[in-house]
């Protein structure tokens, strides 16, 4: 099989965000950025596909600045073969990237696309629905397991009431969950080699693709704080305490 | 306006998700529909008809809806969806997977996860695990929306709508259901429990959640729930989870037991009325947003506490 991967820059998850005080968004400057953790998930399960022989050629897209070369980078490093940079600085949202991603698609022809399954900046969780939809291939949202059977790939989904799996036929988009693997970390001569790995960048134009956002944001705002409250003694105390003063027990 | 409020439900009963997103298609405003599909599933309609406020109820009964698929699931959504202006559905996992696919199908920017509703075309949603608040206005003429069902109050039930059969739309036949493996639990659902108790990384086994957690969650009529560092280790099941990419709660109590508080937790529990933790970190970031802090070794305090509430 031939596998796509698109991985996302974003803010590193260990960052605390700040909202600027105008309300025009959140402050990325000298911030950490990394790649999205679900998407690390995704190149990882590629790469365990590759070595197991279920795949032979992986590919790496990411849509963003300049500086999403960076991630791309890793993903080579950690096994990818190929990359692929449509660069745009401007914020781009689910729609315009899966439908970008429909062209890159159908120019490349893989059997199977992994991605993350949420994008922890803009927490949509949409985008790998969406260019299944597009594409009219089938979903397996939130994969905790996937396995190539009798032609298909069967892919176990975390839902709310536990886990469901489900054939789909290929080629299929499959969406990352916590579960799924732990993905490496990259050795230092796999990092050097992926400096010699090939890197294409090209343009939305290039596609032909409109990426101009549907949602205006208004303003991005801090969420109320919540203030901590007191520290109690005892197990006693705090029963009490939840009993008498707070009324929920 | 006309909205169309997807039902979440099991085939046997509709989850109470389901009421709060009426509630939220109540605040955009106009006459409110609810899709109930699946397989042999009437009583779900009928539950969904006596809804307030609810026009009617288009009743999908087919089995290729029995499981929920994205594909004949968004198909659907979208053979309904001309007659429509907005058409909602709570975040749930269901929710996630087909609303965004009916959104492309649509070519609509899906709105995920709002939590107020301040115009029929603008919402707020939170991001960066809710550590910033977007208020976004929708340009496209549809709205596609799902709903953090936590954020409103249930729809009351005092309605009664009729109920119609809807066709089911073609199905693309993409892909089949394999299997369910489902947990089993007595309990609450943690997403609609009044109270919840969650242990962390410092429970350390499965069996010191049913020796520890369990009996005190039975005591209080609570839930269960869990960090990721507690799932990921396969203490508990995976929809015990907490947080930014888990479920997110809000009940009246929270007590988080063993827990350290990374705001990828916190995103999933912070609108909790009542906050409880118990670490024995006093630096531990949970007791920043914890009403009442107890800095003690869970294995000493949860006995404690399972024996103070009698
Ligand atoms: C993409 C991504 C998504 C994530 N999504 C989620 C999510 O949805 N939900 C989630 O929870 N996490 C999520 N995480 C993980 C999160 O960052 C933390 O790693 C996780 O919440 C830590 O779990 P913990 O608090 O149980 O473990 P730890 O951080 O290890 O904390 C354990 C705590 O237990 C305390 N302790 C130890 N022994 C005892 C004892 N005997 N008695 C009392 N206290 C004790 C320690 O002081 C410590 O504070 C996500 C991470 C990433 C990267």
């Amino acid at each position: 099989m031939k596998l796509l991967v698109p991985v996302k820059r974003v803010i590193d998850y260990n960052v605390k965000v700040r909202v600027k005080s105008d309300q025009s968004g959140v402050d990325l400057a000298n911030v950490k950025m990394s790649m999205n953790p679900f998407d690390e998930i995704a190149v990882e399960e590629a790469v365990r596909m590759k070595e197991a022989g279920t795949a032979q050629e992986i590919v790496v897209v990411s849509i963003g600045p300049e500086k999403a070369q960076d991630q791309i980078r890793q993903a080579l490093a950690m096994g990818a073969d190929r990359g692929l940079l449509v660069k745009t600085e401007a914020e781009t949202e689910p729609l315009g990237v899966a439908t970008l991603l429909k062209a890159i698609v159908e120019e490349e022809k893989p059997d199977l696309v992994i991605m993350g399954k949420q994008a922890i900046d803009d927490d949509c969780n949409q985008t790998g629905q969406m260019l299944a939809a597009l594409l009219g291939w089938p979903q397996g949202t939130f994969a905790s397991k996937i396995e190539k059977k009798d032609g298909e790939i069967h892919v176990t989904r975390e839902i709310d009431g536990g886990l469901q799996t489900v054939s789909l036929k290929l080629p299929a988009v499959v969406t990352t969950d916590l579960r799924l693997n732990e993905p490496r970390y990259a050795s230092l001569p796999n990092i050097m080699k992926a400096k010699k790995k090939p890197l294409d960048v090209k343009d939305p134009s290039d596609y032909g693709v409109d990426l101009k956002p549907r949602l205006e944001v208004l303003k991005v705002t801090e969420p109320p704080k919540r203030e901590g409250g007191v520290k109690v003694e005892t197990v006693a105390e705090l029963v009490d305490k939840l009993k008498n003063e707070a009324g929920v027990l | 306006m006309a909205i169309l409020v997807v039902a979440d439900h099991h085939n046997e009963a509709l989850s109470d998700a389901t009421h709060k997103t009426v509630t939220a298609a109540q605040q955009i405003g106009g006459d409110i529909d609810i899709l109930v599909a699946g397989k042999d599933c009437r009583p779900v309609a009928e539950a969904a008809a006596k809804i307030a406020g609810v026009r009617k109820v288009l009743y999908a009964d087919d089995a290729r809806y029995e499981h929920r698929l994205a594909e004949p699931l968004a198909a659907l959504i979208v053979s309904l969806a001309d007659d429509y202006d907005a058409i909602l559905k709570a975040a749930t996992t269901t929710g996630k997977n087909v609303m965004p696919r009916a959104a492309a199908l649509l070519d609509v920017m899906q709105v995920s996860d709002i939590i107020a509703v301040e115009a029929p075309d603008t919402f707020v949603r939170p991001i960066y695990a809710g550590n910033a608040l977007q208020t976004v206005k929708s340009t496209d003429k549809k709205k596609v929306v799902t709903v953090r069902a936590t954020a409103f109050k249930a729809a009351e039930e005092n309605g009664s709508a009729s109920i119609e059969d809807v066709q089911p739309a073609d199905d693309p036949g993409l892909s089949s259901f394999v299997k369910e493996e489902l947990t089993k639990s007595e309990r609450p659902e943690l997403t609609a429990a009044k109270i919840v108790i969650s242990g962390g990384r410092a429970l350390g086994s499965y069996e010191n959640f049913e020796k520890l957690i369990f009996p005190i969650a039975d005591k209080l009529g609570a839930a269960v729930g869990a960090s990721r560092a507690a799932v990921d280790a396969g203490y508990v099941p995976n929809d015990y989870q907490v947080g930014q990419t888990g479920k997110v709660v809000a009940p009246e109590l929270y007590i988080a037991v063993g827990i350290s508080g990374a705001i990828q937790h916190l995103a999933g529990m912070k609108d909790s009325k009542v906050i409880v933790a118990i670490n024995k970190d006093e630096e531990a970031p949970i007791f920043q947003v914890a009403d009442y802090g107890l800095v003690a070794d869970l294995f000493k305090a949860l006995p404690e506490l399972n024996e103070a509430l009698g």
